[in-house]
């Protein structure tokens, strides 16, 4: 099996042909060989596999709102050719066995490679440490180590696992929220709390967890990863992290690159979100965070909820939005279309760095002659009304739904195997068909 | 107006509108015949899913006095306990046969997501939900305040040129919300007076003045004094250290009364902590209106279910 992509603009500077053959790129520049498949992509950008750091696959114990299977395919037509399943499900990925069976799961889908996040702490609960040995060494080898969802707020506790974690060579993923400081906490602290009556979520909750965790990593020398950063407070925290040397690395989602906490004011449970929405000024230091290097990568936070869990009140809503569909649409609109980033920036934050913070393989050297054909096609001239017709998992919770976005993933290749053809997706059954 | 939801939807016509019916209701509250025919065969459903004797007596008494039907339902040993939704609670309530729906709730926003949501199409009351609003009791604080500060000129006016210091725990008082906004449409000028702990962030737009301590305020010789409830297991939480360090600071003592100008009034939404926020010979004396509040909250509630009774025709 030989496939030929033509003309495509290669994370959008210069355009070539790529020939994949047996799931791997073997040659790129003119391809002048008969290939079984030809796929044109005159006019689209070429860019590397996008590669997500944190996404909540629901299975095992969610699965009225995603599994393995269709947080896979959300993922793949979104462009996405790896993604990191968050371990806070039920039963918690605390140990070996379940971290061995998410990654199989994901290597049956088929879509997608499917990375386990191992916790940090046994079920979650912030007391012990969970079995981070056995699940790095088990046949999953887990590197991320998170209790997302919930913080790691013991400083003690931070700090061991810090150096456990660090080990087996792993990283500790960090949910920076102050727990005593965000008790019941429903909505950013400000005016729009204020005026609702709802519990406001400060961003010094956030901030002072960070601060403290980057000292706590200097101190015992580990690698710290912090998961959706949402404030420009917590920017300059990173920022003089990484000043100082500390081995620090950090995140921020789609929505916190483009929505405000105005959008509460309409009292739709579909922007309850955890970190919540923040004021525009920290939107744009957002931005500039990621254009100037100091945030490394977007990560979407897809959490998927049953629409019940939406269709009440604000305080009674889950946290969380699906994100894997929508992710390149809104980086698009909010990073590369106002100027802040480039295309090849954009392969950067959303393949190569997550990759490499994840230790995902076949991502380090991308679309050039010997890589893994983890490839994704996106048309950035098209636009379109966002609505539930895009969104391949089995949730609907989008906050974009009736927003016009820019983009379209036109073509996904995981390892060579086309996971989307012509902006569809490819079916379970006829994708693994030999 | 089919709904209210907040005093934030009230322009000052509307508001003084409501203020002046609620003058005609408080009036016919004083005839042999108490009641008027007006929602006679229409239901209203007084629904609290947070326990408020004095709430839901007064709009049950504004309802029976407009010759409606009323039903209550409270929470307490109901499906609620079970797990049903506040939509599925509302939808059976109101599938029962219920023109109105008067609605107590813990959670903010619980009124505003049952409207926005369309989960029922009857007219909604908030009576209440959680820390944000308490429309109708700022109606009835407004037309407290215009008819012992203005007497005969009352009718017609708003409350321009009233100063009124709020004080105590504004952050979790859907009073003081509802309180601050429509004193604002009507021309009032409102400060707060409370430790910082109390204070929510984020309020410089609401056009409030805010000062740390009681004494403070009171120089400014205010109109009106509201003292806010202050809920005991505030102390635990660590807003402010103990019941005797509140009231020497932000309690309205004898002491702070007779600072004030004898026209000024002392309102309380009720129900009191004597001898905390309020002295009990304060909440007894001449310049209290805690008994006109009350008395008032019928009319008031009379007004309210007649203008949305309006929207129907």
């Amino acid at each position: 099996m030989s496939i030929v992509i033509r003309g495509a603009s290669l994370c959008g500077e210069t355009s070539a042909d790529i020939l994949i053959e047996n799931g791997v790129i073997t040659d790129v520049g003119t391809v002048s060989v008969r290939a079984t498949r030809v796929i044109d992509a005159n006019g689209l950008i070429a860019l590397p596999g996008l590669v997500d750091l944190h996404t909540h696959l629901r299975e095992p114990g969610g699965e009225g709102a995603e599994t393995i299977l269709s947080g896979s395919r959300a993922a793949a037509s979104g462009g996405f050719t790896a993604v990191h399943a968050m371990a806070n499900t039920n039963p918690v990925a605390d140990n070996a066995n379940i971290v061995e069976r998410v990654q199989e799961r994901g290597r049956q889908a088929g879509y997608v490679e499917v990375r386990p996040i191992g916790a940090v702490t046994k079920n979650l609960e912030g007391e012990q440490l969970a079995d981070i040995g056995a699940m790095a060494r088990s046949t999953a080898r887990v590197t991320v180590f998170s209790d997302d969802g919930k913080c790691v707020g013991d400083s003690l506790l931070m700090r061991r696992a810090l150096e456990y974690v660090a080990t087996f060579g792993g990283v500790v993923a960090q949910h920076a929220q102050d727990p005593r400081l965000t008790i019941d906490a429903l909505v950013n602290e400000g005016p729009v709390s204020a005026d609702l009556g709802l519990r406001g979520w400060p961003s010094v909750a956030e901030e002072s967890i960070i601060a403290r965790d980057v000292l706590l990593a200097e101190y015992v020398g580990a690698r710290l990863h912090i998961c959706h950063l949402s404030t420009a407070g917590s920017v300059d925290v990173i920022r003089w992290a990484k000043k100082r040397g500390i081995a620090v690395t950090a995140e921020v989602t789609p929505h916190h690159l483009m929505l405000t906490d105005e959008t509460v004011r309409s009292n739709s449970p579909i922007f309850k979100v955890n970190p919540p929405l923040r004021t525009a000024e920290d939107v744009e230091a957002l931005r500039a965070a990621v254009a100037d290097g100091t945030i490394d990568i977007v990560a979407t936070d897809h959490a998927p909820h049953a629409s019940a869990t939406k269709d009440c009140t604000w305080h009674d809503a889950s946290f969380g939005m699906v994100g894997l569909e929508s992710a390149l649409p809104v980086v698009l609109a909010t990073l590369v279309e106002p100027g802040h980033v480039s295309w090849k920036d954009v392969a950067r934050i959303m393949s190569t760095t997550p990759a490499t913070i994840g230790r995902v393989h076949g991502y380090d050297a991308p679309l050039v002659v010997g890589s893994p054909a983890h490839i994704t096609l996106v048309d950035p001239t098209s636009r379109g009304t966002w609505s539930t017709d895009r969104l391949e998992g089995l949730s609907t919770n989008s906050p974009y739904l009736g927003i016009e976005l820019p983009g379209r993933i036109v073509g996904t290749l995981f390892n060579g195997t086309e996971t989307v053809v012509d902006g569809t997706l490819v079916d379970a059954e006829a994708l693994r068909k030999p | 107006m089919k709904h209210l939801l907040s005093t934030r939807d009230l322009s000052r016509d509307d508001a003084v509108a409501i203020l002046d019916t609620a003058l005609d209701m408080a009036e016919v509250r004083q005839r042999d015949v108490k009641k008027l025919p007006t929602l006679r065969g229409k239901t209203v459903a007084n629904v609290f899913f947070e326990d408020s004797t004095r709430t839901r007596l007064s709009f049950e008494a504004a309802a029976l006095a407009l010759s409606a039907d009323v039903t209550t339902f409270t929470a307490q040993g109901s499906s609620v306990s079970k797990g049903e939704s506040l939509k599925d609670t509302l939808q059976t309530i109101e599938a029962m046969g219920a023109d109105f729906i008067v609605l107590r709730h813990q959670h903010s926003g619980a009124a505003q997501a049952v409207v926005d949501n369309r989960w029922v199409d009857a007219h909604m009351i908030n009576a209440g939900d959680g820390t944000h609003e308490h429309p109708t009791q700022a109606l009835l604080d407004a037309m407290t305040m215009r008819s012992r500060l203005k007497g005969d000129a009352a009718r017609g006016s708003d409350l321009d040129d009233i100063s009124i210091t709020i004080v105590g725990d504004v952050v979790h008082s859907r009073v003081a919300r509802s309180n601050a906004w429509l004193l604002h449409t009507l021309g009032a000028s409102v400060t707060f007076a409370a430790p910082r702990t109390l204070i929510p962030r984020g309020i410089d737009h609401w056009g409030a003045k805010v000062v740390d301590t009681l004494d403070e305020a009171l120089d400014e010789r205010p109109d009106v004094v509201m003292c806010l409830r202050i809920q005991r297991e505030r102390m635990s939480s660590g807003f402010f250290p103990s019941e005797t360090e509140y009231s020497t600071v932000w309690g309205m003592t004898p002491a702070r009364l007779a600072a004030l100008p004898d026209t000024s009034i002392v309102m309380h939404p009720g129900p009191m902590n004597r001898g905390l926020e309020i002295a009990g010979s304060v909440a007894d004396s001449a310049q209290s209106t805690v008994t006109d509040q009350v008395t008032n909250g019928v009319a008031t509630r009379m007004a309210v279910l007649y203008h949305l009774m309006g929207a129907d025709s």
